[in-house]
């Protein structure tokens, strides 16, 4: 009898540790973030693919990125529309930074919300939009 | 079998309890590490590695020790060792996890360990040692549980155990040389370039594995009351004393061809260690008093034979292999550095806090797999040899 | 170069369904058109910008008889200023060229009666792009490796900072981020990544101002001292100067192959 009783306190304390993360997060859910277009990004009026292309595939293009730019030395990226783009995160206004002027805004806020990890570019990689402050 | 390891004496869990503890504490500065980076630590940029890398080498060299139980039992089938070679390939599993809690402790980004298999670079050594370590944690385990549960149940272990059991001995040999290599095959080291570092690192690892093997013995006869046996503890103690001295030899070799040479990019490595102004001078010679002193003592029959004298004869060869190659032989080869300036390493008291902590894991290992064997000994009625 | 298509047609692949799993109904509404684009992402071509300047092989030659004292800290000053290496004193510094001098940076080529000129001048002393580089031979994951053009390169997004290859440089010349440099870098270049705790850096040549089109920084600054050009073309100014010279190499012993020539 008093084994049954440690068996089910166990399972419960295993049931409640394995949905840990379901009660952490209970009741934080917010309502999805709004991707905040830069006006640098507006005025440029295209980013290197098309939007919905670079939603989906952009941590893979930044992957290759930063394979081929220290890699192989090559620092130019010719789009599938045939335009010509510098390859870098974070150096000066030909960079994804110099158009995404706030990491927060574009970056942050969907990696935050869908949990996939908090980037750590700029530990290394200066964030423009953090050095003025 | 691992119920054995939960059913125990209050001493038993106070001795759990205090390793527990000190991991606990070492994980605090493990933690700070990680957030402070190897800052805390005494290694430099001329001397970058230090007490971690120094005692993964070391324990790579007790790994490998519990061979030379396996190693005559398996292949000249000695059976005074048949009771025993699980007590060896349980130190072996210990020694492998310490040696991997020190790799990762020494990292400066462990969170990209993974980085190793995923950029597999098989002209690295470190890459083969990764493979054989791993290998060798993974053979001792096989063989150790099956052989003990074979035990358990009255049984002779399956066949298939035996033939793993086999190619554990070239194993052994080899986690020793790969670990060799990461060193002696660096041509901007002196004091490590050099064909003999494989050979003299199995001669000192099977002199110190041994040698603690046998005050392990002796400790468990005194806690437990389980008998390694007499024949065994001196046939351990012949060998101990003929890889000790294979183990001088080698570095009797070494240091001829270095000063008979005199060749400086050798030479000022030893220079520093046993004539310089560092603070490892005592140490090198007390690593060598201590390593001949054992030798002797292990030569003369009557100190070798006399079984409550030769454990401690086996602390002081253990302390000498140690502080040789547990505290000198990295230290080492970094001074002077490849400019020939000297810069002077000792660890600091959190990297030895860290150091204690994987040490005590270690202890935690061994405690919880011997007192399952010594737990399984004690239902078959083999506690004493026959 | 197609490898690296492969590669992204590869990840491309695999992200797309990812993505797919991920959020089921707007995969399904677009999958179609995601992949195709995902496949014709992959034929975009990654080039070398028209300016960079290319070589066989990148060498250098440093006249020691032209670097004085303010000459060499000039030129470390504006090497580390450029890369954002940081100003840590100590055991625990880092530095990508500094100036040492005759008898430690040439330890064994050295003699009791050297001239007094070189007995003082200061010796720089940095990475030697060699051409048989242990470094690259002992890492563990090709964080550090050879550039087709001879540049010995730091991947620091992939560095696990074992320090393999501190060990395994005859040099002395790499550095280790004991601590986060970030306090120490007096002001940041933005041009140029700085690093984070737990990697390893070294000289890399100015792989960046090279891609550019302008010489090492340390070239720059030398007033003629540094000269830098490929070695494989027997008209450059690298090999003019070798064969106008006496050059000598640290440690040829070693057969490490230096690709940083000295005349003294």
């Amino acid at each position: 009898m008093s084994d049954k009783l440690k068996v089910l306190a166990g399972l419960l304390v295993l049931a409640v540790l394995i949905t840990l993360p379901f009660w952490l997060n209970a009741g934080k859910s917010g309502a999805a973030p709004e991707i905040v277009i830069a006006e640098a990004a507006k005025k440029a009026g295209n980013c290197v693919e098309s939007k919905e292309w670079m939603a989906a595939n952009h941590m893979a293009l930044l992957d290759q990125w930063r394979d081929v730019v220290v890699r192989e030395g090559k620092h130019i990226y010719v789009s599938e529309s045939g335009q010509e783009f510098n390859m870098s995160l974070s150096s000066g206004e030909n960079s994804c930074l110099g158009c995404h002027t706030s990491t927060a805004e574009f970056c942050d806020s969907c990696h935050d919300y869908t949990g996939v990890g908090t980037l750590y570019c700029w530990e290394c990689h200066i964030d423009p939009s953090k050095e003025n402050k | 079998m691992l119920e054995k390891a939960i059913n125990g004496s209050s001493k038993y869990w106070i001795w759990i309890a205090s390793l527990l503890l000190i991991i606990g504490v070492a994980g605090l500065a493990w933690m700070k590490q990680l957030d402070q980076g190897l800052v805390i630590t005494g290694m430099s940029r001329d001397v970058t590695w230090g007490f971690y890398i120094a005692q993964f080498t070391f324990l790579v060299g007790v790994a490998a020790g519990g061979v030379m139980l396996v190693l005559p039992y398996y292949l000249h089938d000695y059976k005074a060792f048949g009771r025993i070679t699980v007590l060896g390939e349980f130190l072996a599993i210990a020694s492998i996890v310490m040696c991997l809690l020190f790799i990762i402790a020494d990292m400066g980004f462990p969170s990209r360990l993974m980085n190793v298999i995923i950029y597999a670079s098989p002209d690295s050594m470190l890459f083969w040692d990764m493979i054989v370590l791993n290998g060798y944690l993974f053979l001792n385990i096989l063989v150790g549980w099956n052989v003990l549960e074979a035990e358990r149940n009255g049984v002779p272990a399956k066949k298939w155990v035996k033939i793993f059991a086999l190619i554990s001995i070239p194993w052994a040999f080899g986690i020793h040389t790969v670990t060799a290599y990461l060193y002696c095959g660096l041509p901007g080291r002196g004091f490590w370039l050099s064909a003999i570092i494989a050979p003299r690192f199995l001669a000192s690892a099977f002199a110190a594995g041994p040698a603690f093997l046998i005050i392990l013995a002796t400790i468990l006869k005194k806690t437990t009351g389980f008998d390694s046996g007499e024949k065994a503890l001196r046939t351990l103690s012949k060998i101990v004393c003929y890889a000790l001295i294979a183990n001088v030899f080698f570095f009797i070799c070494e240091v001829f061809v270095v000063f008979y040479s005199q060749n400086p990019e050798h030479m000022d490595h030893f220079i520093y260690l046993f004539w310089g102004t560092g603070n490892l001078v005592p140490f090198m010679w007390a690593s060598m008093i201590l390593m001949v002193t054992g030798i002797v003592l292990l030569l003369i029959p009557k100190y070798r034979n006399n079984l409550s004298l030769l454990p401690w004869i086996c602390g002081i060869v253990f302390i000498g292999t140690w502080l040789d190659k547990g505290l000198g032989f990295v230290t080492g080869g970094f001074v002077p550095n490849p400019l020939h300036e000297y810069t002077e390493y000792a660890p600091t008291a959190l990297e030895l806090v860290i150091s204690m902590g994987i040490f005590a894991t270690g202890f935690l290992v061994l405690t919880l797999l011997f007192k399952m064997v010594v737990g399984i000994k004690q239902e078959s009625g083999d506690t004493t040899p026959h | 170069m197609k490898e690296s298509r492969r590669k992204f047609l590869k990840i491309a692949g695999v992200s797309a369904i990812g993505i797919g799993t991920g959020s089921v109904l707007t995969a399904f509404a677009s999958s179609g058109s995601k992949e195709e684009k995902a496949a014709q992402a992959a034929g975009a071509r990654f080039k070398h910008r028209a300016e960079s300047l290319k070589a066989g092989h990148w060498g250098m030659v440093i006249d020691t008889r032209k670097i004085d004292a303010d000459l060499a800290a000039k030129i470390q000053e504006t090497c580390h200023s450029i890369h954002n290496v940081p100003g840590i004193e100590g055991k625990q510094e880092l530095k990508w060229i500094w100036p040492s001098d005759y008898k430690h940076v040439f330890p064994m080529q050295t003699n009791p009666y050297v001239s007094e000129q070189l007995k003082k001048a200061p010796i720089l002393a940095l990475c030697n792009h060699c051409e048989n580089p242990p470094c690259v031979r002992v890492c563990p994951t090709k964080a550090t490796f050879q550039r087709e053009d001879g540049i010995i390169m730091m991947d620091f997004h992939r560095c696990i900072g074992c320090r393999f290859c501190m060990a395994g440089c005859p040099y002395g010349a790499r550095s280790f981020n004991f601590r986060d440099p970030k306090p120490f870098i007096k002001e940041m270049d933005p041009m140029y990544p700085h690093r984070m705790i737990g990697v390893v850096e070294k000289c890399n040549f100015c792989d960046e101002r090279l891609a550019r089109g302008q010489m090492p920084a340390c070239v720059e600054v030398s007033k003629g001292a540094i000269l830098f050009g490929d070695l494989d073309d027997p008209d450059s100014n690298v090999r003019k100067a070798l064969r106008a010279n006496t050059t000598i190499r640290r440690k040829p012993s070693l057969g490490t192959s230096p690709s940083v020539y000295y005349i003294v």
